[in-house]
């Protein structure tokens, strides 16, 4: 960022561990610079919330420092910082009228008043607000939320929007360096939420104080941001614009969660082309050949052509129309791809897709086990990776067992039958073996890579007929193009269920 | 604004403590109950098993428990106390029921009818059932002793029964019904299992409360003689004329109706704090 | 047909309620002593009732105070173990229900035993509003806590947020919620106060009677002089019923003037 305003909020190496052992927030750091608009986006439970309640002061860091204006707040009350917070479901108090609400802060606010007396010594008086002055500043406040009139009101007589807006004059009023907003359009129809995030945007730059912003709504976190903050379990995934954050996201979660994507496994084939669909694509990003990498691809970004005059051919399963565009499903092979277009292609068209090579966003990824597609067989083996692999299907169900007829007997005694059945496969890096002797193993490749991991040396096996993968991780010496067979021991192979069976 | 620099530099000690915090609120009630309610506990439990020189002993125990008019009288307080309950309970779960079913603002106003008389005080309730039954001419003795009791208890009984059933989602009867149970299977198969807590919050407000309650079987007992554990208890500390004090006794009859205080709370599991007891949501 | 049987359900049992006390009332007017007979209409029993004025007073004295200090301990408790997450919330909160589940005659002759033990009068004023106190509190608990839970959990913190102190918040924001809770908790502590026998019939100091001692004592001596003043509480009852009544309408018109100002509002 070349913004060159100074810093007015800076995390160092926050950490928040609950009493029973969660950890809500994973040693973050980031800073916000005075006046800006940012936004702390993710899914429930990813530590945002906790994150503002720690500047808040509501909750104390287990460790780390919170810096205000390069002071460390970690551990100041929450009634003595210069920051205020709009809550979620407002919290305003149901006793007191829309008047005294918003005063409520003012009438606490005492400050030192150095007077002069006739002796020239300095008389130090502690002072409230005038009665005048609140009033003034409420009627200000007011206005600014369009709410002139309202206040003898009780709060219980507002609507949800009303309340909102006491909310936000009742924190601004007190004119805080900050304004902590938590998910304050959460409880408001879409229509509501709309205005309500133009207006917010608008007094933003009016009173040209910071705002933190929590949402789990990413729509909402590209219309209001300067800066966007995605979290995922306590960790910070992304920081920047909301272009930066919809253009480049930096793996696949960011990607997931702001706006509609597809993501592929891709697997770099060579010098900015990257193989995904059964095809190789020449891509913008540069990574080293045979690297495992997500690609994503938007679906706006998706031409559709005439079969046989793009990139890919396949066939259109379903059509949506989505008011702007319509929201179409193709399938190349096994692959599902998401596709916007203004044209309308029928269910069940041949149809061939073309994207540019800079609409094709790679990112590394954090290869940890491999995962496959697959489909349980009659004899209660698995099917995946070109290959057919002994597994215990039992792991299903919970508590589940197998009849002598091969049906699975589950906790609750119903009986199921396995075949054909979609299931996810994931096995670990560590847990194949491989071995010259091709009958030995459930599939059989070709090594096309080895790289050499310190330790060990890490390997791919890719097969024939659809050029699945094979990643592992082995102490052995391998040399590139052996034919091997791919063995993984029947406890290694996890499963688990694409959707639940209908019995 | 004003973050002083002698808040940020000041004493360190108080970082972590706020000056004050709302869970410190409590202190003065949890020395109030430790000292003035599981205290005198221990003690009972003391006197019970100790004699009169303050050696341990089990005499107590066995002369309560060898003294035949003793144990009658246990027997029928427990008999007596069930009795009761059951009958508080089949006079006043018709009316809870009724009351739910009922248009709120009549129901409000009957509801505020049947607990009203809790604010007359119990010993001139008894006073007023007493007269009666003595112009109708009814005999003092045990059956005047039941009407007595039930008369005077009956009305803790609707609240936690009404509150329980005003509080149950309607649609599950209607679930029920739409499932095409009769409306006598609905009552028996949804609403009946569903306000248990409240019977059982009721029938906690009645059953060890007339066990101890001798004021009203010395109302009505008449010359019978016919009284409930709780008379023993305070015969031990008020003596005819109040001074003669058996602390020992006292003790060991106290421990006795103690046990059966938690042997009815492990067979009902307790009560929910949350129950409208005497009211308290009125 | 079936409205006519519930309704009159609930009118033979209301009657099973009041038929006593409405003779009561009319004997209450009854010139004789004794209820059968009938002598003329009189008010001779309620010029009576300076004679009990004491057991008055005591009564309305001790329900008031032990009513009173109930209610704040029982408030600051109720609060205190809302907000303290662990342990110690528990164990209060379970000491708390012992006074409600236990018999009273149990609690009575447990105090006095512990008065016993440390050497303290068995009977004694400070004693009998101990007694009371420890009678009432635990239901001032019990109404408060749902008050606490029912109330939205930023509201105190929003109050910090606004630069309030701990205690301001408390004050300002936490007990004006909770207002209605402690008002009920205040009015069923002084009703369990008046209602008591067995805690002042074990505690109270020799001579000192509540109304629910002195009317046992009258009911259990009925030839002896304290029977006597029998007919006098049938004018005391009398009088408490009517206090009832209008406390009871009132109430009612208050709530329903409350309705009237939501839909107004509204």
């Amino acid at each position: 960022m070349k913004d060159k305003r100074e810093k007015i909020i800076e995390l160092v190496d926050i950490t928040r561990e609950f009493e029973d052992g969660v950890v809500a927030v994973d040693n973050i750091n980031f800073y916000v610079r005075k006046g800006e608009f940012i936004t702390f986006l993710g899914p429930s439970g990813c530590g945002k919330t906790t994150t503002l309640r720690m500047i808040a002061g509501f909750d104390k860091p287990t460790s780390g420092k919170i810096l205000l204006n390069g002071e460390d707040i970690s551990h100041l009350a929450p009634n003595k910082r210069p920051i205020n917070t709009v809550f979620q479901r407002y919290a305003l108090f149901p006793h007191l009228n829309v008047f005294d609400n918003i005063a409520f802060g003012l009438k606490l606010k005492r400050f030192d008043v150095v007077y002069q007396d006739k002796d020239g010594k300095k008389i130090k008086k502690i002072e409230k607000l005038k009665k005048s002055e609140i009033v003034a500043k409420v009627e200000k406040a007011l206005k600014m939320v369009d709410l002139e009139g309202f206040e003898k009101r009780s709060v219980s007589t507002l609507s949800g929007g009303q309340q909102q807006r006491v909310a936000i004059a009742r924190a601004i009023v007190n004119e805080p360096e900050i304004l902590l907003l938590d998910e304050p359009l959460g409880a408001l129809d879409l229509k509501m939420r709309k205005d309500m995030q133009l207006e917010l945007k608008e007094m933003h730059k009016k009173l040209g104080i910071t705002f933190i912003y929590v949402t789990h709504d990413q729509e909402e976190a590209l219309t209001l941001s300067d800066t966007i903050v995605v979290m995922k379990d306590g960790v910070i995934q992304q920081i920047g614009t909301p272009t930066d954050i919809y253009n480049e996201p930096k793996n696949s979660f960011v990607a997931d969660f702001i706006g509609d994507s597809n993501i592929f496994s891709g697997t770099m084939v060579g010098d900015k082309k990257v193989r995904f669909m059964g095809h190789n694509f020449d891509c913008v990003d540069d990574f080293v050949k045979n690297e495992k990498v997500d690609v994503v691809v938007r679906p706006e970004d998706v031409f559709l052509m005439d079969e046989g005059k793009g990139q890919v051919n396949g066939k259109i399963i379903s059509s949506i129309f989505k008011g702007v565009h319509y929201e179409m499903v193709m399938t190349v092979g096994k692959t599902e791809i998401v596709i916007q277009d203004t044209v309308e292609r029928k269910v069940g068209e041949k149809v061939s897709l073309f994207i540019k090579p800079n609409d094709i966003h790679i990112m590394a990824k954090n290869f940890s086990s491999n995962k496959y597609d697959g489909y349980i067989t009659k004899k209660n083996t698995v099917c995946f990776g070109d290959g057919e692999f002994e597994c215990d299907v039992t792991q299903l169900y919970p508590n589940s067992i197998l009849d002598e007829e091969g049906y699975l007997i589950t906790e609750n005694g119903e009986k199921i039958d396995l075949t054909d059945v979609d299931v996810n496969v994931e096995v670990g890096l560590k847990d194949i073996e491989i071995s010259d002797d091709a009958d030995l193993g459930g599939a059989i490749g070709n090594i096309i890579s080895i790289i050499y991991k310190g330790d060990h040396y890490q390997l791919i096996v890719r097969t024939d007929e659809n050029e699945e993968d094979f990643v592992l991780d082995t102490e052995d010496t391998w040399n590139e193009n052996d034919r091997v067979s791919v063995i993984i021991p029947k406890e290694k192979i996890k499963l688990s269920l694409k959707q639940e069976i209908k019995r | 604004m004003s973050l002083s620099k002698e808040k940020q530099g000041g004493v360190k000690a108080d970082k972590f403590k706020p000056a004050f915090s709302r869970k410190q609120l409590c202190i003065p009630y949890a020395i109030f109950l430790a000292l003035f309610v599981v205290l005198p506990l221990f003690i009972v439990v003391y006197y019970a098993f100790t004699d009169a020189n303050g050696i341990f002993t089990l005499n107590n125990f066995i002369s309560f428990f060898t003294d035949a008019t003793k144990v009658t009288t246990l027997l029928i307080s427990i008999l007596v106390a069930f009795l009761v309950t059951i009958i508080c309970i089949l006079i006043a779960y018709p009316v809870a029921y009724i009351l739910s079913k009922m248009n709120k603002k009549i129901a409000f106003i009957l509801l505020l009818l049947f607990v009203m008389p809790m604010w007359i005080n119990f010993v001139l309730r008894a006073m007023a059932m007493k007269e009666l039954l003595s112009l109708i001419g009814i005999k003092l003795g045990s059956f005047a002793n039941i009407i007595g009791l039930t008369y005077d208890f009956f009305p803790f009984m609707v609240m936690p029964l009404y509150s329980t059933l005003i509080k149950m989602d309607k649609s599950l009867e209607e679930a029920a019904l739409d499932l095409g149970a009769s409306k006598t299977k609905v009552f028996l198969k949804i609403t009946l299992p569903l306000s248990v807590p409240g019977i059982i919050s009721g029938a906690m407000m009645v059953f060890l409360p007339v066990m101890s309650c001798y004021v009203i079987t010395d109302t009505f007992s008449g010359s019978t003689g016919f009284t409930v554990i709780g008379k023993l208890i305070a015969w031990c500390f008020m003596g005819e004329n109040g001074t003669m004090i058996n602390t020992n006794g006292g003790a060991t009859i106290s421990l006795i109706l103690l046990v059966i205080m938690f042997v009815t709370m492990l067979f009902t599991g307790g009560f929910k704090s949350d129950e409208n007891l005497r009211g308290t949501n009125l | 047909m079936k409205k006519f049987i519930k309704a009159s359900y609930i009118f033979i049992v209301l009657a099973f309620i009041y038929i006593p006390i409405f003779i009561l009332i009319i004997a209450s007017f009854n010139s004789e002593r004794v209820m059968g007979v009938w002598g003329n209409f009189s008010l001779v029993w309620y010029a009576e009732l300076g004679k009990v004025k004491d057991v008055i007073f005591n009564t309305l004295l001790l329900a008031i105070v032990s009513a009173t200090i109930a209610t704040i301990i029982g408030t600051l408790g109720a609060i205190g173990i809302y907000y303290s997450k662990g342990r110690a919330g528990k164990v209060v909160k379970g000491m708390s229900q012992i006074p409600v589940v236990n018999s009273e005659v149990v609690t009575a002759c447990a105090l006095v035993m512990l008065f016993i033990i440390l050497g303290l009068s068995n009977r004694s004023i400070f004693g009998l509003y101990v007694g009371h106190i420890i009678l009432c509190a635990p239901f001032v608990v019990l109404s408060v806590m749902p008050k606490l839970k029912q109330m939205d959990s930023s509201l105190y913190e929003a109050a910090l947020d606004l630069g309030a102190t701990p205690f301001q918040a408390l004050f300002k924001v936490i007990l004006p919620e909770i207002l209605p809770g402690i008002f009920t908790g205040f009015m069923l502590s002084i009703t369990l106060s008046l209602d008591d026998y067995i805690i002042t019939a074990m505690l109270a100091p020799l001579g000192y009677d509540t109304i629910s001692t002195a009317v046992y004592k009258a009911l259990a001596h009925a030839t002896e002089q304290s029977g006597k003043t029998i007919p006098i509480y049938r004018a005391l009852t009398t009088i408490i019923f009517v206090i009832t009544l209008i406390v009871v309408l009132a109430m009612n018109f208050v709530s329903k003037k409350k309705d009237a100002d939501g839909k107004r509002e509204v």
